[in-house]
């Protein structure tokens, strides 16, 4: 009997020390959530990013269908993820657009460095008093730095068709 | 010994058909130089060139005019000499039929050259000068794929066999058999070029033994060398790499490996050429033989064609259409692709022009026979792959090994329903390497808003301990001003 308490309480030891030990510090749901959405960091699902919005997805808080340039194809990967049915993205939190990145009217810009601070990747260069550009090949086409622009020198343009991006199709 | 060696393991591939040759081995003619030559600046996919001169240059023969920007892609010389009339956006020889930016060079006539820079002594140089001497040459491989070649000598892990494919399996072409009985010298020295690049201590020039005439000539021609002619049976697909070494060697290199990995190298026979003429020459790559060829053109040949050349100027050499032309493919009959137009110009890749009227047949439904995985010869499932391709599920496409179909065609020719299955696998593979650039643009993307989320946190932090450390100094000055006041 004693012997069996000791066992026990030494088990109980071990558990206890290894969930402090092995205790896995980010939700692996929530990463799993997060590697399925495009990382444009855009908040056109209301939250601040992709991660909080995986966070809420995670927490049952936000609902699957809320994140536009995920599209219904990335829909169905969540809900295959997490078991549930798949459903139509939600108008509210607008449509899927084709892909797109942000460009700067060089004439136009007077270097006012508002458009900044939004970008959630760092896409945008210039300083104070000086022309700014889009690194085209690092933006993720999120859009927020539109409305900061008081001269609305930024526009989306739509990625060019080229030979390199061309895919086949059944129709060739 | 290795003579012995081969013969004992000798044996074949799985797979494969039988197909009629319609080979017509002409003599190689040189057509009169063509007013305007194009260059398109891309490459293949994310290969780019970059345009070295300007509109209004005036480029000699042999000139560069377009650089690489990567040890992946290779810089374009001028097939002749001329004014850059402009650069802007023409069709390519591309499946997708758009148009990208190509140099316009309008021939004066002359075509003069810039002085050749020969090596005479390739023994005697390094194996990297010998290696540079060849991307500078802009020398691709020639057997359709276009990779660089200069890349594929880099000569890591070590090499063994080096083999020269002069197989040529697919039906119509004849550009590579002519090449050999017309320069079989030529490619000889090429390849001990090669041979000598890459250290290999055997060199195997595989012919396929429906072609009596070059086998012979190449046998002559190495008579003094080490290096062995091998026949190989006419099976195609038996030009392809991993098909081809295990003709010869009997080793079967797994799904997903590289044949260099396992320390064979396998270049094409117009490259070996191509080899020659830049090291012992010092010519670059500007022109190369094509066969142009089909029911649908008046006088079938093989041509020595600047490379550029538009395929018009090439249709009229043979005479014109006949009233048979329906469709102008690039490449053979089984791997081509469709062009939409006469005005695209020849490419390194185009070892062939085949014009043909169209064979349209209805598609059935999928009987399940089996025979197309009778024929694979990478020993994959074509039919299982279709049906996962066909309902987009794309993971069990790559666990079927979908990136181990080299496109052979095989599996088209023997459906009883006349599914265009190769069509669907290269939906399947365009998809699947969409998706991974797209997965890897959101990791940079979700990395890049990690680090901006960082450094804002830290500008927070270090904002904050300054705001204490003032506080603190005020608070202090405070102390010190009520001690002075008490004093």
């Amino acid at each position: 009997m004693l012997f069996l308490c000791l066992v026990f309480a030494l088990l109980g030891l071990l558990l206890g020390f290894a969930h402090k030990k092995l205790k896995i510090k980010n939700d692996p749901l929530v990463e799993q959530i997060n590697n399925l959405l495009p990382q444009t960091q855009c908040g056109q699902c209301n939250y601040i990013g992709c991660r909080p919005y995986a966070e809420a997805i995670a927490k049952n808080e936000a609902d699957i269908n809320q994140c536009p340039p995920n599209g219904e194809a990335g829909i169905i990967a969540l809900a295959n993820l997490l078991g549930k049915e798949a459903k139509p993205l939600n108008p509210e939190f607008g449509e899927q657009k084709a892909p797109a990145v942000a460009f700067i009217i060089e004439q136009d810009c007077i270097g006012c460095v508002k458009c900044i601070p939004p970008c959630p990747v760092d896409a945008i260069l210039g300083a104070a008093k000086q022309m700014h550009t889009v690194i085209a090949s690092e933006c993720t086409g999120c859009e927020l730095c539109i409305s900061p622009c008081p001269v609305d020198c930024i526009i989306m343009r739509p990625i060019e068709k080229t030979a390199n991006h061309w895919q086949w199709t059944q129709d060739v | 010994m290795f003579n012995f060696f081969w013969r004992k393991k000798k044996s074949t591939f799985t797979g494969g058909i039988i197909l009629d040759g319609h080979k017509q081995v002409t003599k190689i003619n040189t057509p009169q130089l063509p007013k305007e030559l194009i260059y398109p600046l891309f490459l293949t996919s994310d290969r780019y060139t970059k345009a070295c001169v300007k509109v209004g240059d005036y480029v000699k023969k042999g000139q560069v005019i377009a650089i690489a920007d990567s040890l992946l892609s290779t810089p374009i010389h001028a097939a002749s000499s001329g004014i850059i009339s402009s650069i802007e956006k023409r069709l390519i020889a591309h499946p997708s039929g758009l148009a990208d930016d190509c140099i316009i060079l309008q021939t004066d006539g002359l075509d003069s050259a810039l002085e050749a820079e020969p090596c005479l002594d390739y023994r005697q140089q390094s194996r990297d000068f010998l290696r540079k001497k060849i991307h500078q040459a802009g020398i691709v491989g020639l057997g359709g794929a276009a990779f660089p070649t200069a890349k594929k000598l880099s000569g890591s892990p070590a090499i063994h066999t080096l083999i020269i494919n002069a197989a040529e399996c697919e039906p119509y072409i004849s550009c590579d058999e002519s090449l050999a009985i017309a320069s079989a010298k030529e490619i000889i020295q090429g390849s001990l070029i090669i041979q000598h690049i890459l250290q290999a201590s055997l060199c195997i020039i595989a012919i396929e033994d429906s072609k009596p005439d070059a086998y012979l000539a190449l046998l002559f021609a190495a008579k003094e060398t080490d290096i062995k002619i091998q026949k190989v049976p006419s099976i195609y697909p038996t030009g392809g790499e991993k098909q081809l070494i295990q003709v010869l060697s009997g080793e079967q290199i797994p799904p997903q490996k590289l044949v260099f990995e396992y320390g064979y190298i396998c270049q094409n026979i117009a490259t070996s050429f191509a080899v020659y003429q830049a090291v012992l020459l010092g010519i670059p790559l500007t022109e190369r033989v094509i066969t142009v060829t089909g029911a649908g053109i008046k006088q079938a040949q093989n041509i020595q064609a600047k490379i550029g050349t538009p395929i018009k100027d090439l249709v009229q050499f043979c005479q014109g259409y006949t009233e048979h032309a329906q469709q102008l493919i690039m490449g053979g009959p089984m791997m081509g692709i469709a062009l939409a137009s006469d005005e695209i110009a020849v490419i390194k890749a185009s070892n062939c022009l085949l014009i043909e009227p169209i064979k349209a047949s209805a598609i059935q439904p999928c009987i399940r026979c089996g025979d197309c995985a009778k024929v694979c010869p990478s020993e994959l499932l074509p039919q299982q792959l279709y049906w996962y391709s066909r309902s987009q599920q794309w993971d069990n496409c790559t666990d079927y090994n979908l990136a181990d179909c080299i496109e052979c065609g095989c599996c088209d020719v023997v459906c009883p329903s006349k599914i265009p299955l190769v069509q669907s696998f290269r939906i399947a593979k365009s998809e699947i390497s969409q998706q991974q650039k797209q997965a890897e643009q959101a990791a940079l993307a979700k990395k890049r808003f990690e680090n901006q989320q960082q450094r804002k946190l830290r500008i927070e932090q270090e904002k904050a301990v300054l705001l204490e450390k003032r506080k603190a100094t005020i608070e202090k000055m405070k102390a010190a001003a009520a001690q002075r006041k008490l004093n």
